[in-house]
């Protein structure tokens, strides 16, 4: 599936959208997030197996030889998009945007071969344990050890780890840091309460766990660092689907609430703040487009993108979220309303993958701490005419 | 992808075109009305105009292509030497003067700057509340007589022409009974003044109408319809003003970088996250205009432009109030508060303090932050309007003050 220019979906990929939307419309949201809740479990196999098979929107932009659907990064984004505006469940955060790009990147081989094929097809689920700080890869943080094809060691918070299927570790080993898969059943996992039921957590421990490695010492930063690029890109468009979905909630209530007699999106104090949030959403979206667009023509350093895009992303739904709850009001702070199920995944996709703070950091590196003053900078007045 | 198709075709015509000005009409040797005529007669003044009008009916989002090409040669920026005629005049007398013959009439001499173009709508008991305002004109013969007075018009004492919006039915309510008018600026009867503004500087002027006289000719649009033909206008003045350059890190964040950069010994962690903020603010909005032209076809720009208008005024002021800041008890001294015009020569926005004080415009000017607001809230959100104390009232019952 070819892709437009800069900024422009293709037919195809519009249709895409509107497949991806009805079909989250009918099995994601608030109620599928709730009854998730209830029942105890990470996600439901049989909805994810669907999104493999069915709707083949889980590998989008995987080549056709390896299972996927041969299409480029801004296909997946465009699904991406709608799972973020449906809340959807399941384990996309470990399996569509960090172990696909990851074993997508990695050298050919049965286990690369194997295992993407199986995730694309919603069979197998992935989770990524890769000691990442702020969203980049820090080999000297990697606190899991290979022996030859045994791991050894723990990972605190792994997001999908629960109910993952395999699990793609960054291990030190005697040649240098590799990425290896898990069998999950090998690994030691602890499900963790999470604020934002539909993005669980587990610790794992790995004690002299069976591995087979994916990339060598060669590879694996390159692998893994391509993994965050296109993790974080993602986690932005996500961020953007939900935002959107926020706002579209928050101007219907203004316009059907009323009171002092009349709507109280009338009231500039409440028209402003919605104001503010398209402006937000806007922006947020172009970044996370930009991203997108950036890793796949090359237009831009990805490494830049990707943090402009999660440092304003993270910023937008953040403000965006909290912002709806008090455009609601009071039933915007109730269990029965759906705003908390949006304002706890906004504070999750906020810290996971490098926070708003941490990726401006990396921005000030890239373009501040290297500007050059280059003899046109504008004159400072001295007091002296 | 038949729409891409044909909008690559329209891309390398209007390129071929922009080559063909350039080779003819070397930049760097004819006179700038020589060369701006030159791309008016090939259609690349305004692309997405019709052909013999300055355009080639192909989507506005390939003027980049036009400009890049034009200007990459040395051409000059006809945004900045003509601001109001290319970016208001322009696109208000293509859709609304009264024949063909007047529109070429008036957007040649334009185009090539020959003309140059000032707008007359705010007043001083009209600001946000532009529908209210009160210049008269009243019909005499197949002439209006106008009298009035009008503020914040910057280049009045260098136009020809200038947008007139006055008051023609004062007992319908204020938005019904007004038309819009071009009045040749050398007419007996108007006088301009230069306004002093807080920077010490006049780049706008007041300009006092007395019995001045307009042929029913210059009407634009219907008798009754001033507002309506106002919106083309305002749309566009918006736009214009929010328009990001086109270059990762241009206009005024470029300004507070370089100054970042030029005085490492002022730097701070505070500072340095602050001004981190502004710039991915300025990137996020150089973006978004980028992502809008990408989806704008032929028509003239949306209510969108409100967002570009909004961010890049506050931007502005968060901008060159970072700067002060850098600078500390240096932001304090001032270069000089002698009595000029904006246009003396020079790089006329001024040192760092001075670009600081002009920025407190930015949120008032083409529209206030809270205008601006109110139409994302309204027109793009949908959002209902206020309540109105002067709805329906005859303009010359409500209270004004």
């Amino acid at each position: 599936m070819a892709s437009g220019g800069r900024f422009m979906f293709s037919d195809e990929q519009r249709q895409l959208r509107a497949a991806v939307g009805r079909f989250c419309a009918e099995n994601f949201g608030e109620r599928a997030a709730r009854r998730l809740q209830e029942s105890g479990e990470p996600f439901d196999t049989g909805l994810w197996r669907r999104l493999g098979s069915e709707l083949g929107v889980l590998g989008l932009s995987v080549s056709e030889d390896d299972g996927g659907a041969g299409g480029c990064l801004v296909d997946q984004a465009v699904a991406v998009e709608e799972f973020g505006a449906s809340l959807a469940a399941g384990p996309l955060f470990g399996t569509v945007y960090l172990a696909i790009p990851a074993l997508a990147a990695c050298p050919p081989g049965p286990d690369r071969t194997n295992l993407l094929g199986a995730l694309v097809a919603g069979e197998r689920a992935a989770a990524v344990a890769v000691a990442d700080h702020a969203g980049a890869f820090r080999k000297d943080r990697v606190a899991v050890t290979a022996d030859g094809d045994r791991l050894t060691g723990t990972a605190t918070q792994v997001v999908d780890a629960a109910g993952a299927d395999v699990l793609l570790v960054a291990a030190k080993g005697a040649g240098g840091v590799g990425l290896y898969a898990v069998d999950s059943t090998d690994a030691e996992r602890t499900p963790l309460v999470t604020m934002d039921h539909t993005r669980p957590q587990a610790a794992v421990a790995f004690a002299d766990s069976p591995a087979r490695m994916l990339a060598g010492p060669g590879d694996a930063e390159r692998v893994i660092a391509h993994a965050l690029q296109v993790g974080a890109a993602l986690l932005a468009v996500e961020q953007v689907g939900a935002a959107q979905h926020l706002l579209d909630l928050s101007v219907d209530y203004a316009k059907s609430r009323l009171q002092f007699g009349r709507q109280i999106g009338s009231f500039q104090a409440v028209k402003h703040r919605l104001a503010d949030m398209l402006v937000d959403l806007q922006h947020a979206r172009s970044t996370a487009y930009h991203a997108v667009w950036a890793l796949v023509d090359g237009s831009d350093d990805p490494d830049l993108a990707a943090s402009m895009a999660k440092a304003t992303c993270s910023a937008a739904f953040s403000r965006i979220a909290a912002d709806t709850i008090q455009v609601h009001g009071g039933i915007g702070f109730t269990w029965e309303h759906r705003t908390h199920l949006y304002f706890k995944r906004a504070a999750t996709d906020a810290a996971l993958l490098g926070s708003a703070e941490q990726h401006r950091d990396r921005v000030a590196e890239l373009v501040l701490d290297t500007a050059v003053a280059d003899g046109r900078a504008v004159k400072v007045a001295t007091g002296r005419p | 992808m038949g729409q891409s198709d044909s909008s690559a075709d329209d891309a390398d015509r209007v390129a071929e075109l922009a080559r063909a000005v350039v080779a003819e009409h070397d930049p760097a040797s004819v006179p700038i009305p020589e060369f701006l005529g030159a791309c008016y007669d090939s259609g690349l003044s305004w692309v997405h105009f019709p052909i013999g009008l300055g355009g080639l009916g192909v989507s506005r989002g390939l003027q980049a292509v036009a400009d890049t090409i034009l200007q990459g040669a040395g051409g000059p920026v006809p945004l900045g030497l003509n601001p109001m005629g290319y970016g208001m005049a322009a696109p208000t007398v293509r859709e609304h003067a009264q024949s063909e013959e007047l529109k070429k009439f008036f957007l040649r001499p334009l185009a090539t700057t020959e003309d140059i173009w000032c707008q007359l709508f705010s007043e001083p008991g009209a600001g946000s509340d532009l529908a209210g305002l009160a210049t008269a004109a009243v019909p005499d013969g197949r002439d209006w007589i106008v009298n009035g007075q009008k503020v914040w018009t910057s280049l009045a004492h260098k136009a020809r022409w200038g947008l007139l919006l006055a008051r023609t039915d004062p007992d319908a309510p204020k938005h019904k009974g007004l038309t819009y008018f071009v009045l040749d600026m050398h007419a007996p009867g108007v006088q301009c003044r230069p306004l002093r503004q807080m920077t010490g500087q006049a780049e706008f002027n007041e300009v006092y109408i007395t019995e001045a006289r307009i042929p029913d000719d210059h009407r634009l649009g219907a008798v009754g319809d001033g507002w309506r033909v106002a919106m083309t206008t305002l749309m566009n003045e918006r736009s214009a003003l929010g328009a990001s350059g086109n270059r990762r890190g241009s206009g005024a964040i470029a300004d507070a970088v370089q100054l970042w950069a030029s005085r490492p010994d002022l730097h701070t962690p505070v500072l340095r996250d602050r001004l981190t903020q502004l710039w991915l603010r300025a990137e996020a909005q150089r973006l978004t205009s980028e992502r809008s032209r990408a989806a704008a076809g032929a028509g003239g720009p949306g209510p969108e432009g409100s967002i570009g208008k909004l961010v890049g005024a506050e931007l502005n002021q968060r901008i060159y109030e970072f700067c002060m800041d850098l600078l500390g008890p240096e932001g304090t001294l001032y270069h000089s508060y002698a009595m000029h015009g904006a246009n003396s020569g020079g790089d006329w926005r001024g040192p760092i303090q001075q670009r600081f004080l002009r920025s407190r415009a930015n949120t008032i000017e083409g529209g206030t932050s809270e205008v601006m607001r109110n139409i994302l809230g309204e027109r793009v959100l949908g959002l209902p309007g206020d309540l109105r104390a002067d709805a329906g009232i005859p303009w010359k019952e409500i209270p004004r003050g």
